[in-house]
């Protein structure tokens, strides 16, 4: 296991010119554990994640990392424990896939050093665990979204940092490359201890993979804590302004957010009796199918 | 496919990846070297042939300041100084304009499309024939009109970021605009006369001598260790501003330096040769092509840049009927470049 390195934002004002996006916040990164940040379109979620990755100088307030402030130490030190996945990094056109992860190793190298023995060894760890060990000498225009996505992962992954910032890493990936995107972040984070802040538009897959969640509307913590503490119903209306009905998940009990929409109330089949369709017996059957999920897999592992 | 599965002992990945990343890195060092073996070859055969030829030993002997009756002359006052002028300001526009194109991540946003090479010889023909300067004062005029043009045109398109198409697009108007008052103050000239013309139109090695080669060496000596040393950073640029910062590059300084480095050594280039056209536009993309992708640009583009104007020079003086400016000929190759560079522009954001 690494050694846990403590962020946190103290009374945090972040600002693009007059428009302040961020107001006063103050929140501490539980160290080790995977924490999602979200909130509706242009809640400041990025912003806050920028300001957290130094990206962003804030207007007042300050990051601090492991106690002191990040913009009184060196860059490059804190890059070595303060890594970063922007939403859309540009990859150089033609490079190749082990060249582009071997970026990831800026922080680890001095001017006109040569690649070390360890830069080798990170590199090829990076490609294993993202899979594509075989593509490293492909050129990157050449894959496929998925594919391109877990590069930039292994980038990160080389740049060996026991704290890993991701803006939406699964956007633009269909469902399947999503899970796999999420499921090797909770890989690192099981096996190395890597602390994961990530910000996801999917409300469902950042209940199942966060430890800790955060929700932010207009600017202001709503609330942190464990995702079955934060997903409410009456949470999802305040942060989004959305009806919803928030169940447990089947698959693995986190909090599941069923939007209600317009068009898609089950009352009117409700009034035709309580027949199998109905609101309260489907839930019912939901708990059920959840409760047998949990005794199968023996619970939702914690740390 | 867990993290902690890929053991240290992964020797075949690594195996492949020392031979995949040895194999690139070879490449690359074959092609700088081949680069600066051709830049030598070039130069040795300009200071050679001529109207009259001289032998390399003849050439040798005046270059350690020998007198060989003839050659010295020739060789010593005329070849050499036009040479000289012709590899510094080429190196000066190669590594200037590939430093743009990486910066900005698109290859049309070379300082001579982008009006910051018309700022500078605006100055230059202003200070020349309106204040009746000359030697190292126009360096610094063209010095500062480059560095004006450069803060107006990230001033007028700062709405639409650091990188973008708007900048180029004001840049490129910003050029035209330029290079209407470069026309203009030579038309007012009184020592009107077509050599000082095309200088200032297109770039042109006929006249020089070691007072305009002196300024343009210094420079070289100075900044391109300065940007050199950016190199690093500057390829982390390339991944973007934001990863760049991630990965432990401070970003803002990095970028003042670089900038400040390659308007410096264009402007003086400038100043020496004219705008020499092209030449900081083509260098960068032919010598990403030839080193590959990974790798920095910036001393290949510098060589590439050193051979596009002695080749180019040659041509226009002995290749053709009639002696033409070097800066005629790369302007006929770097035109069809442009257009084709500006119709691939709207099918893909294209990076360099």
């Amino acid at each position: 296991m690494t050694e846990s390195h403590t962020l946190a934002a103290q009374s945090l004002t972040l600002a693009y010119g007059e428009r302040i996006i961020v107001d006063g916040l103050d929140l501490v990164v539980p160290p080790g554990r995977i924490t999602a940040i979200i909130g509706a379109n242009g809640c400041g979620k990025s912003t806050l994640l920028r300001a957290l990755a130094r990206i962003l100088v804030p207007r007042s307030g300050q990051v601090v990392l492991d106690g002191k402030a990040l913009h009184a130490r060196p860059a490059k030190e804190i890059a070595r424990t303060l890594g970063l996945l922007p939403q859309s990094p540009t990859a150089p056109e033609g490079i190749v896939v082990a060249d582009l992860v071997g970026r990831g190793r800026h922080p680890h190298q001095k001017l006109l050093s040569r690649w070390s023995e360890r830069d080798y060894e990170k590199v090829a760890e990076a490609l294993a665990a993202t899979g594509i060990t075989d593509l490293a000498d492909r050129s990157v225009d050449e894959l496929s979204g998925g594919q391109r996505q877990r590069v930039w992962i292994a980038m990160a992954l080389a740049q060996e940092t026991d704290v890993l910032l991701l803006d939406e890493p699964t956007t633009f990936l269909d469902v399947a490359h999503q899970i796999e995107v999420l499921d090797l972040l909770a890989d690192l984070n099981r096996d190395r201890g890597t602390t994961i802040v990530m910000v996801l538009h999917d409300m469902n897959l950042a209940a199942r993979y966060a430890d800790h969640m955060f929700a932010l509307r207009d600017g202001h913590l709503i609330a942190g804590g464990r995702p079955s503490e934060v997903v409410t119903d009456e949470l999802i209306r305040t942060v989004f302004r959305l009806e919803s009905t928030v169940i447990a998940d089947p698959v693995s009990g986190a909090p599941l957010v069923l939007p209600r929409g317009r068009h898609h109330s089950p009352e009117p089949e409700h009034e035709r009796g309580s027949g199998p369709g109905s609101k309260h017996q489907l839930e019912h059957r939901i708990e059920q199918v959840a409760e047998l999920e949990l005794s199968y897999s023996g619970g939702r592992d914690e740390h | 496919m867990t993290v902690m599965d890929a053991p240290p002992t992964s020797a075949p990945d690594v195996r492949d990846l020392v031979v995949g990343r040895r194999r690139r890195r070879r490449h690359r060092l074959v092609v700088t070297i081949v680069l600066a073996a051709a830049v030598v070859a070039v130069f040795a055969g300009t200071l050679m042939v001529g109207e009259s030829f001289y032998g390399p030993v003849d050439v040798i002997k005046v270059i350690f300041g020998q007198t060989v009756p003839g050659a010295s002359f020739t060789v010593g006052d005329l070849r050499l100084p036009r040479a000289s002028l012709g590899l510094l300001a080429g190196f000066a526009f190669g590594i200037a304009g590939v430093t743009f194109q990486t910066m900005l991540r698109n290859p049309l946003a070379s300082p001579d499309v982008i009006g910051i090479s018309s700022g500078a010889s605006a100055a230059a023909v202003f200070g020349i024939v309106v204040l009746s300067l000359d030697g190292p004062a126009v360096s610094l005029l063209a010095l500062v009109g480059a560095l004006v043009t450069a803060m107006a045109i990230y001033l007028l398109s700062d709405r639409g970021g650091f990188a973008g198409t708007r900048l180029i697009l004001i840049g490129i108007g910003v050029a035209a605009m330029l290079e209407s008052v470069v026309s203009y103050v030579l038309s007012k000239a009184a020592s009107w006369d077509l050599q000082t013309a095309m200088r200032w139109l297109t770039g042109s090695l006929n006249g020089a001598d070691w007072a305009s080669v002196v300024p343009v060496a210094i420079a070289c000596a100075v900044l391109v260790p300065v940007l050199l040393s950016q190199q690093r950073g500057l390829g982390a640029m390339r991944l973007g501003d934001d990863l760049a910062t991630g990965l432990g590059v401070r970003v803002p300084r990095t970028r003042v330096l670089a900038l400040l480095a390659a308007v410096a050594l264009l402007a003086i280039a400038t100043a020496g040769a004219g705008p020499i056209a092209f030449v900081a536009f083509m260098s960068g993309p032919i010598a990403v092509r030839l080193v590959g992708p990974g790798a920095s640009p910036l001393l290949p583009a510098g060589l590439v840049g050193s051979l596009l104007v002695m080749l180019s020079d040659l041509v226009g003086q002995f290749a053709l009927d009639g002696r033409y400016p070097v800066g005629v000929i790369t302007g006929v190759l770097g035109a069809p470049y442009l257009i084709f560079l500006l119709t691939r522009m709207n099918r893909s954001g294209s990076s360099l």
